[in-house]
């Protein structure tokens, strides 16, 4: 995977702050050289032969799979950059603020010569602190985007109180519990938290257990936090119908009704003649529900850590690097998605253990 | 496997193009190579000059009618070279939108594709425009008349320009990439996103579908007898008969040169019934029509990465190649 263009999807909500990041990307001296293909060129005030203005095609395949669509610009777009094969070191895909994430990522994984070429990174979403909740009550697609990140920049943090960067933490958590959210303001981050990490955040799967989020106190925030932490504030006395919140001993916890995640653990070897065609076969049967799925499993007999990330139907995996000396062999999966089936989906993949 | 004793990798001139190969055509008698760093090499039989068409660009496609080379850029503009070196600037787009697609058409007409309309200037210079709804991803003249097919989603445009009729459409499901018309004008056949080609009779608007291959078919070449399509996209060149009045309709392929690699480039000689193919590692080999087994080596499995351009010479005595790590190429064919 070492020779593959690492590529950044851009995702996130209108005025969230994303040109601010591609316009850092852009003129910052960091010593790395980017492609860029964005979908305003006006808003990107800077004349690069790397930035390239994209169609936002999306485009059905037409191969029996129904939820299986692509961007057919990105396939495009790609083939003419890998002319310049060596001029750059990594793509960035900014997608608009409306837009589904799941066409862009799916793109690098449909395609056989962007595939050959490319490698899909990470999914990044900028998140404006102040709107965000409100957002995720009204727009579908601010959803979307923050259940598939891997990385989500909450950015505008200078413009709410910590009560409230609590609360809005606590409903990205109850969305996506796996995403590394970083508190900005005005987009300033260091790149190489955001860019080309490779397995990096990946790996936070592993590591991450959803239900000790709600004992789990953040490190800026000194004080005790109640269970009422973050509930004295305007905007969320009525949330709607698709939230219900509790909060036991820790931060406060949301729960989506309809977006969800769940995880599995299985302490030891998966068998990848079982494990293979039952994903397979999932992904065919519930895909659709699956926005992201991603895990990390030891095979038996295999000293390699085997990673695979899915997005709806679509499945990309391989095996990577070796487990470390000391490091425990384990299998986890985790699913992000609608009407996940949480027992049918632990039996079928603790019948996988080896 | 193919028979490789004898080779003709001792016949090849080699041009150091040290670019992505996009493309490569003859321009009269000598070998043009377009290339991902924005310039064209030229090689004729004495001398090997770089001209720089697309300063700062990529050349993302082009075309000969083998009087010029056509190229179109990523710096949104089309240009046309002559075998002297000569350019001559035939459009720059709005906001430098890529171009997409290029095709060269009778008495020196050139089309172009960029963003989602699709542009055509005649040989006195007028030019005009089209919108297709979506990205035209390939572009080619009809053989007769001044029309041209638009590949795109969904579908072929056929476009009459000088008309201010609508263009009539070839529809069929799914993104159509390159677009081909048969030299009698029967037929027009897309290669398409899901690795496969799509026919049309263009009469009756019959559809033919071909199918099973393995990756996508980024290369098409026609017979000179105009009764077969070769393509790229398995391990071997899959070639299509179009005989009859059906065309490949409920007829099998042949497959020529079946190897264990990919078949990346197809180009038919312009007089004999012989196939050229290049390999993603990098062989290339001649292969007969009526020999499904043997064939000629013209260059052995090698370092620059796959091929990635094939072109005859306009007399079928001289053979360019180039690759996409920028190894490129001349075979002259020895004199029996």
């Amino acid at each position: 995977m070492s020779d593959k263009i690492p590529v950044t999807v851009l995702t996130g909500y209108l005025g969230a702050g994303k040109t601010t990041l591609l316009n850092r990307i852009l003129s910052e001296e960091h010593g790395k050289r980017y492609a860029v293909i964005v979908n305003e060129f006006g808003e990107i005030g800077i004349d690069n032969e790397l930035v390239v203005g994209a169609d936002e095609e999306v485009f059905e395949m037409n191969n029996g799979c129904i939820c299986c669509t692509v961007r057919g610009d990105l396939i495009r777009i790609i083939e003419g950059l890998m002319k310049r094969k060596g001029k750059f070191d990594a793509i960035i895909v900014e997608t608009t603020g409306l837009a589904d994430p799941a066409p862009v990522a799916q793109t690098f994984f449909v395609d056989e010569e962007v595939q050959d070429n490319a490698r899909l990174d990470a999914v990044v979403t900028v998140a404006d602190a102040k709107w965000l909740t409100e957002r995720l009550k009204d727009a579908p697609e601010a959803k979307n985007q923050i259940a598939f990140a891997d990385v989500i920049l909450l950015n505008k943090t200078d413009l709410v109180n910590e009560a409230e960067l609590e609360e809005v933490e606590a409903r990205i958590r109850g969305l996506n519990p796996y995403a590394r959210i970083i508190r900005t303001v005005k987009s300033q981050v260091p790149l190489n938290e955001v860019l080309d990490r490779g397995a990096f955040d990946l790996d936070r799967i592993l590591q991450i257990e959803p239900a000790f989020l709600e004992g789990e106190h953040h490190h800026e925030h000194g004080e005790a936090c109640g269970p009422d932490c973050g509930h004295d504030h305007h905007d969320h006395d009525h949330h709607g119908h698709d939230h219900h919140d509790h909060g036991h001993g820790g931060l406060k916890h949301y729960h989506d009704e309809f977006i969800k995640s769940v995880a599995f653990t299985i302490p030891g070897d998966v068998d990848p003649n079982k494990f293979m065609p039952w994903v397979q076969e999932l992904a065919q049967r519930e895909g659709q529900n699956f926005l992201r799925w991603k895990g990390i499993l030891s095979f038996k007999n295999e000293p390699r850590r085997f990673v695979f990330q899915g997005v709806h139907m679509i499945l990309d995996g391989d095996l990577q690097r070796e487990w470390k000396p000391g490091e425990t062999r384990q299998s986890k999966l985790v699913f992000i998605g609608k009407e996940l089936d949480e027992e049918m989906l632990r039996e079928g993949f603790e019948a996988c253990a080896a | 496997m193919t028979s490789t004793d004898t080779s003709l990798a001792d016949y090849i001139r080699p041009i150091l193009a040290e670019s992505h190969v996009t493309a490569t055509a003859f321009i009269e008698k000598t070998a043009a190579f377009a290339l991902g760093d924005g310039s064209v090499m030229l090689a004729s039989a004495d001398n090997v000059s770089r001209v720089n068409v697309h300063p700062n660009g990529s050349i993302l496609v082009a075309a000969s009618d083998g009087k010029h080379l056509v190229t179109g850029g990523d710096d949104g503009r089309v240009v046309r070279l002559s075998a002297a070196g000569r350019t001559e600037e035939i459009a720059t787009t709005e906001g430098h939108a890529w171009i997409d697609a290029v095709a060269t058409g009778p008495d020196g007409a050139v089309a172009w594709a960029a963003g989602r309309k699709a542009f055509v200037r005649d040989g006195k210079g007028a030019v005009y425009s089209i919108d297709v709804g979506s990205s035209g991803r390939g572009l080619a003249f009809a053989p007769k008349g001044f029309q041209l097919y638009i590949s795109r989603y969904n579908g072929v445009s056929q476009w009459f320009p000088r008309s201010t009729a609508p263009a009539k459409e070839l529809p069929w499901k799914g993104s159509h990439l390159d677009v081909t018309a048969s030299a009698d004008g029967r037929f027009v056949v897309s290669t398409m996103q899901e690795n496969s080609l799509h026919g049309w009779r263009v009469a009756d608007g019959a559809h033919m579908r071909m199918t099973g291959y393995p990756g996508k078919t980024r290369s098409i070449s026609w017979s000179p007898d105009g009764r077969w399509l070769a393509t790229s996209g398995a391990d071997a060149a899959i070639v299509w008969p179009f005989v009859t009045k059906d065309g490949p309709m409920g007829k099998p392929p042949l497959e020529l040169g079946i190897r264990p690699s990919r078949v990346e480039r197809v180009a038919f000689h312009p007089k004999a019934p012989v196939l050229a193919i290049g390999y993603r590692d990098g062989f290339i080999l001649l292969v007969k029509m009526d020999d499904e087994g043997g064939g000629l080596q013209v260059r052995p499995v090698s370092e620059g990465g796959p091929v990635s351009a094939l072109s005859w010479d306009a007399n079928g005595m001289m053979l360019a190649f180039g690759t996409e790590e920028g190894a490129a190429g001349v075979l002259s064919l020895p004199k029996i």
